[in-house]
């Protein structure tokens, strides 16, 4: 199956977050997603960035975030990776929850899962790699979460 | 395009027209001040109007919590008028619309506020 990828290696600045989500709307774009898909793919990658560049490598100007957009025919998959400590997966707060609702933060994690067919979040000692699909066609019946 | 912010006084209520986007960074520092300098002067009736904010990201949406939750500590009200279509929907996503006290009649909006 033809792949086409591409990558970047970007520094621990806001501008990365801007950037990230500047570039994932035009992939998305390029791959043929109508524009509420577009702004949702986009947001969802920015939500990583700031996870990757906030949370991960906190902000760090000796770490660095890599991001990669790869479209197959059937998906767009993008993988944001940081060098942080590895995030607690186990940690990840519901904000849905009446404890969590009027909490000031914790809601990337479910926005991007809101917004993403498949999510996958690998965290190491090494940092935290969150990987998130796409389906070009949207098809209902292929989407799930990914177990972690 | 980064957040733009003006305040005007309707009645006893203090409108923030906010424009651009609230997001993590500047749109976020934006309007937590502008809120804090209201509540500080004692503007204790606010109204933001969001009508022209076509963005928010989740610290956004932590950041409007947050001005919701100071403003009524300090014995004040915060509500939300003219939500876009992608505000509307990210607050249902998070459950937090039936939270906000949330208008689209300036007027009616106004009237509201005790």
């Amino acid at each position: 199956m033809a792949a086409n990828r591409v990558s970047y290696t970007l520094d621990s600045t806001l501008e990365t977050v801007n950037n990230a989500e500047e570039t994932a709307g035009r992939m998305a774009a390029e791959a043929g997603f109508d524009e509420e898909e577009i702004m949702k793919i986009s947001m969802a990658v920015r939500e990583a960035a700031v996870n990757a560049v906030l949370h991960g490598n906190a902000y760090d100007p000796n770490k660095k975030v890599t991001l990669a957009f790869e479209r197959t025919v059937h998906d767009l998959v993008i993988v944001i990776r940081d060098q942080g400590k590895g995030l607690d997966v186990s940690r990840i707060p519901d904000p849905l929850s009446p404890d969590n609702l009027m909490k000031t933060s914790g809601r990337g994690i479910f926005l991007i899962r809101s917004f993403m067919d498949v999510v996958e979040i690998h965290p190491s000692q090494t940092g935290t790699e969150l990987r998130m699909t796409k389906h070009v066609h949207g098809n209902p019946a292929d989407s799930k979460e990914a177990p972690q | 395009m980064s957040m733009k912010s003006s305040t005007r006084q309707v009645d006893g209520v203090t409108i923030v027209d906010l424009s651009g986007r609230i997001t993590l960074g500047e749109g976020s520092v934006v309007l937590r001040d502008t809120v804090r300098d209201l509540l500080s002067k004692g503007q204790k009736k606010i109204l933001l109007n969001l009508g022209e904010v076509n963005y928010i990201d989740s610290s956004g949406i932590g950041e409007l919590v947050s001005a919701f939750t100071t403003a009524k500590n300090q014995g004040g009200e915060l509500k939300l008028l003219n939500l876009t279509k992608k505000v509307h929907d990210l607050l249902q996503i998070t459950k937090l619309y039936t939270v906000f006290d949330v208008k689209d009649d300036e007027a009616g909006a106004v009237k509201s506020f005790g």
